[in-house]
């Protein structure tokens, strides 16, 4: 890259923000999945301002921009495959207001959504959207990837909270979206555009979030199955019931001994599956009622064990143990790759049998957890990479798992994103009008094809 | 050859098996100040990967990269894979030392800081500095002020020096009081026996009060610590091998340091000397034997202090304690054994303080910053002291209230223990 360029950089976010060296190059070319691949600067804004500039350089000089913030996705959205300027947002980390009146947050896109929360905490407010990532990964990347997370069962995604956006667009021009109203029917809904857009259409810097009341009382239950299948059927027992849990989790045996293994929580090993369920809400009364009546349910359809977290810590280990499970699995195979397929959910329970069936036919194991009460999968092809036959067979697996999704009327993807990874599929998930239609959405938003390249929709 | 086979204590599968999930990002101090993927642990995990691997060249900058990491073991703890990002840092750094040795580290850790005789003559200077009246003069003349703002944090980093080593003061064999229970060998630390004397004088008579007779060997050499962050393993290991011999000659039940630095590289020397036949058993039988003083403290009947401390007490955890050797609970339970005192909990109390040994001198920003923070978490509890029983920590606790104009006390808990027995004396 040239010298001259750098020196423009410079001149516009200062010397602490452009990194040249081979070394942070090469730090900045990886996401959360094994893809990588060196920009050409690296480029740490500290303001809109900032950020506007240096869209108006790289569009005068046609060099591709990846904006990222830490770099948790799973979908290698923000590898830069295309070289040129990443741009990462985590120094515009501020809360620029906790409006408690109205219950709304004013933030910038590379605060981390964990302290954001804790924040918003503080003064009995919430933000509900938790996805694993939630101590590394920043609301702007989790708007830009339309985050979940196992609470979306009851609240919702990210974009559920997103009421306006501050985004530049790809000649630098500074958009506001929507603000501090709830409703708003003004045009077309350009945040929902943005939300999930994977940093393709503009690059969003600030957003104005929905906050709701922190509810007082949680309850966590861990249910033991001896077979998968009953643990399945269960979610849709317990959903049907009319309780709506704030969380219902499911996780395969191979999941819960990695998670032991690393941690020693002393999770039943034994059991086939487990279900992790919570309510939670303002009164004490409703909430143990709640959590009551699901497990009675659970050991209607076959629970061999239900436990009820006795106290926070308990609790907390739970969810520790939930959190961990993704990167815990590293423990059984050098790599892993892990969807996020979303199926109807009264699909489930034939989603897991189909899911088990690839994994038996191919040799290879596939670890099932995920957000079982929205019908949210996790599937985990666990291989070696390094051997060229596993590779081979883990992209036919894929195909095959996004196939099963596909056929019980399900989508690709529930919270991960496309990225690069899911590309290949986009075509037969959405058909030729879809695609068509929102490749000419792209071409209005980004002329110039410079605001993450060859992302989510295919050549 | 493979440049992954110069990795002595790690091996290929502690770089290759990072899935780079960014966990280790949410527990990082530099990161934190730096909010930049080249200050994080996943960032050095990649950078020694592609410098094994000959996709990097091992530059001065990637040399730079391992040394800006405080080797806190935050992300060695929270790694669900089990891979530790900070012993590689440290790995990194002995790579390093292979292919381009510093002279220096020679002549500073194998010359200088292994010879305790030395070290005290070196020293010599900033005890005259403090005792003659210099210090005193450089503060009523304000001269402290016209430093330079590092120099001026350094300088408010010494604690007031003993006259003499600790070294040269304890005997040999302290007795126990009343019959001996306990046949314990005292390491005493460098830092300990230079700087911080009077709390290695508490932890001896705390220990004689409790039953033990307190042997301590007086040809200690250093632990090991500076040495094997600065890259030279093979310094570490001649250190240990020199301990370990000298301690086997007093044959104690147990060996007691009250410097959470030295007790968490002791307890390594097991570790390090696994592959050497001849002194793999040696070396894992004495890293069994060490305990810090507050955890042995609270594995015995300890006789609680009849004297009050009121005081509103907080505790900061040093790094080598907490996480090096999971001793976190003892030194709580230690202090609030004794009447009066208020103890309260010190938000983010296992974040690092940023000492990490030298890190004042080397990353001046890095560790002021780490250190501010923890000095704004210090000011919410409203404490009047601050304890914890590590010299480094102390000594970078020092500074940042000095640099604050905090009015709190820097103190190791085996003191206000010590303290607590001896009020007790008196008001009998």
């Amino acid at each position: 890259m040239n010298s001259t360029f750098i020196a423009e950089l410079v001149k516009s976010v200062g010397k602490e923000g452009v990194l040249t060296s081979p070394e942070d190059l090469a730090v900045y070319s990886y996401d959360g999945t094994f893809e990588e691949h060196c920009p050409d600067v690296v480029v740490l804004p500290t303001s809109t301002e900032q950020v506007s500039q240096v869209l108006q350089l790289a569009a005068r000089e046609r060099i591709p921009v990846v904006t990222r913030g830490m770099a948790s996705g799973l979908a290698a959205a923000s590898v830069p495959f295309s070289g040129g300027i990443v741009l990462c947002l985590t120094r515009m980390d501020r809360i620029l207001e906790i409006d408690q009146e109205n219950a709304i947050a004013h933030v910038e896109a590379g605060i981390i959504t964990a302290i954001l929360q804790a924040e918003v905490e503080k003064v009995g407010l919430f933000y509900p959207p938790d996805p694993s990532s939630i101590r590394h990964s920043t609301i702007g990347g989790n708007i830009a990837c339309n985050a979940g997370g196992p609470r979306c069962l009851k609240y919702g995604v990210t974009g559920d909270y997103v009421l306006g956006l501050t985004v530049v667009l790809a000649d630098g021009q500074i958009l506001k979206t929507g603000g501090k109203v709830i409703k708003d029917v003004v045009g077309y809904d350009l945040t929902a555009l943005f939300t999930g857009s994977e940093g393709t259409l503009g690059v969003i810097t600030e957003a104005f979030l929905r906050l709701t009341a922190k509810p007082k009382f949680a309850h966590t239950a861990l249910v033991e199955f001896n077979s998968i299948a009953e643990a399945s059927q269960t979610v849709n027992a317990i959903l049907t019931a009319g309780i709506v849990p704030a969380t219902l989790e499911l996780m395969d045996q191979t999941a819960i001994a990695c998670i032991e293994e690393a941690m020693n929580l002393g999770l039943p090993v034994d059991a086939e599956a487990i279900l992790l369920v919570e309510t939670d809400g303002q009164e004490e009364s409703t909430v143990l009622r709640e959590i009551e009546t699901a497990a009675e349910i659970c050991r209607q359809q076959g629970a061999r064990k239900v436990t009820v977290a006795k106290d926070e810590t308990e609790r907390a280990a739970l969810w520790k143990a939930r959190r961990s499970v993704a990167p815990a699995l590293a423990r059984r195979a050098p790599n892993k790759l892990g969807e996020d397929i979303t199926v109807p959910r009264s699909a489930i329970p034939e989603a897991v049998r189909r899911l088990k069936a690839v994994s038996a036919k191919y040799g290879l194991p596939i670890v099932i957890f995920g957000h079982a009460g929205d019908g949210n999968l996790h599937p985990n092809i666990l291989f070696d990479k390094r051997d060229p036959a596993q590779w081979a067979k883990v992209e036919q697996m894929v195909a095959e798992e996004f196939d099963i999704a596909l056929e019980l009327g399900g989508t690709l993807s529930g919270e991960h994103g496309v990225g690069t990874l899911k590309r290949p599929y986009m075509q037969r998930a959405l058909g030729s009008a879809s695609v068509a239609l929102q490749k000419s959405i792209k071409q209005v938003f980004d002329p110039l094809n410079i605001l993450n390249p060859g992302k989510v929709l295919p050549d | 050859m493979a440049l992954s086979a110069t990795l002595t204590r790690l091996d290929e599968s502690d770089y290759l098996n990072c899935i780079r999930c960014g966990l280790c990002l949410a527990v990082c101090p530099t990161y934190r100040v730096y909010k930049s993927e080249t200050a994080s642990p996943r960032g050095r995990v990649a950078l020694a990967r592609k410098g094994l691997e000959g996709d990097l060249e091992l530059s001065p900058n990637m040399a730079e990269q391992m040394y800006a990491c405080l080797d806190c073991l935050a992300c060695n703890d929270i790694c669900p894979v089990g891979i530790r990002p900070a012993d590689l840092a440290i790995e990194m750094r002995q790579v390093q030392e292979q292919i381009n040795p510093a002279g220096w580290k020679q002549t500073l850790f194998g010359g200088l800081i292994a010879r305790p005789g030395r070290m005290e003559a070196a020293t010599f200077p900033l005890r005259v500095y403090q005792w003659s009246g210099v210090r005193k003069l450089v503060y009523s003349l304000r001269i402290r002020q016209l430093l330079p703002r590092q120099l001026r944090d350094l300088e408010g980093m010494l604690p007031r020096l003993p006259r003499r080593p600790l070294r040269k003061v304890l005997p040999e064999v302290t007795p126990a009081q009343g019959e001996s229970q306990h046949k314990v060998s005292f390491f005493l630390g460098c830092a300990q026996s230079l700087m911080f004397a009077d709390e290695s004088a508490a932890t001896v008579r705390v220990l004689a009060r409790n039953g033990c007779t307190v042997t301590t060997p007086k040809d200690t050499v250093c632990c090991g610590m500076p040495a094997a962050g600065y890259g030279r393993l093979d310094l570490l290991k001649d250190h240990a091998r020199f301990n370990i011999d000298l301690f086997e000659k007093t044959n104690p039940d147990v060996i007691v340091t009250d410097c959470a630095t030295c007790g968490s590289k002791l307890k390594e020397y097991g570790e390090i000397l696994a592959d050497e036949p001849e002194w793999a058993e040696r070396a894992a039988a004495f890293s069994a034997k060490v305990r810090d003083i507050s955890e042995f403290l609270m594995s015995i009947p300890l006789e609680k202090p009849s004297g009050r401390l009121d005081a509103r007490v907080t505790y900061h955890d040093p790094c080598h304690l907490r996480r090096a050797q999971k001793v976190w609970k003892q030194p709580r339970t230690l202090l609030q054994l004794i009447d009066g005192i208020d103890f309260v909990e010190l938000p983010e109390s296992d974040w690092c303080c940023g000492s990490a040994g030298s890190q004042l001198i080397t990353h001046y920003e890095t560790s002021t910053a780490v250190l501010d923070r923890k000095m704004d978490n210090l000011k919410s509890t409203g404490a009047e002291m601050i304890a914890s029983g590590c010299p480094g920590c102390q000594m970078q606790l020092t500074t940042g209230i000095k640099r604050s104009q905090l009015d709190v006390k820097v103190v190791h808990p085996i003191v206000l223990l010590d303290q607590a027995y001896a009020n007790g004396k008196k008001s009998q």
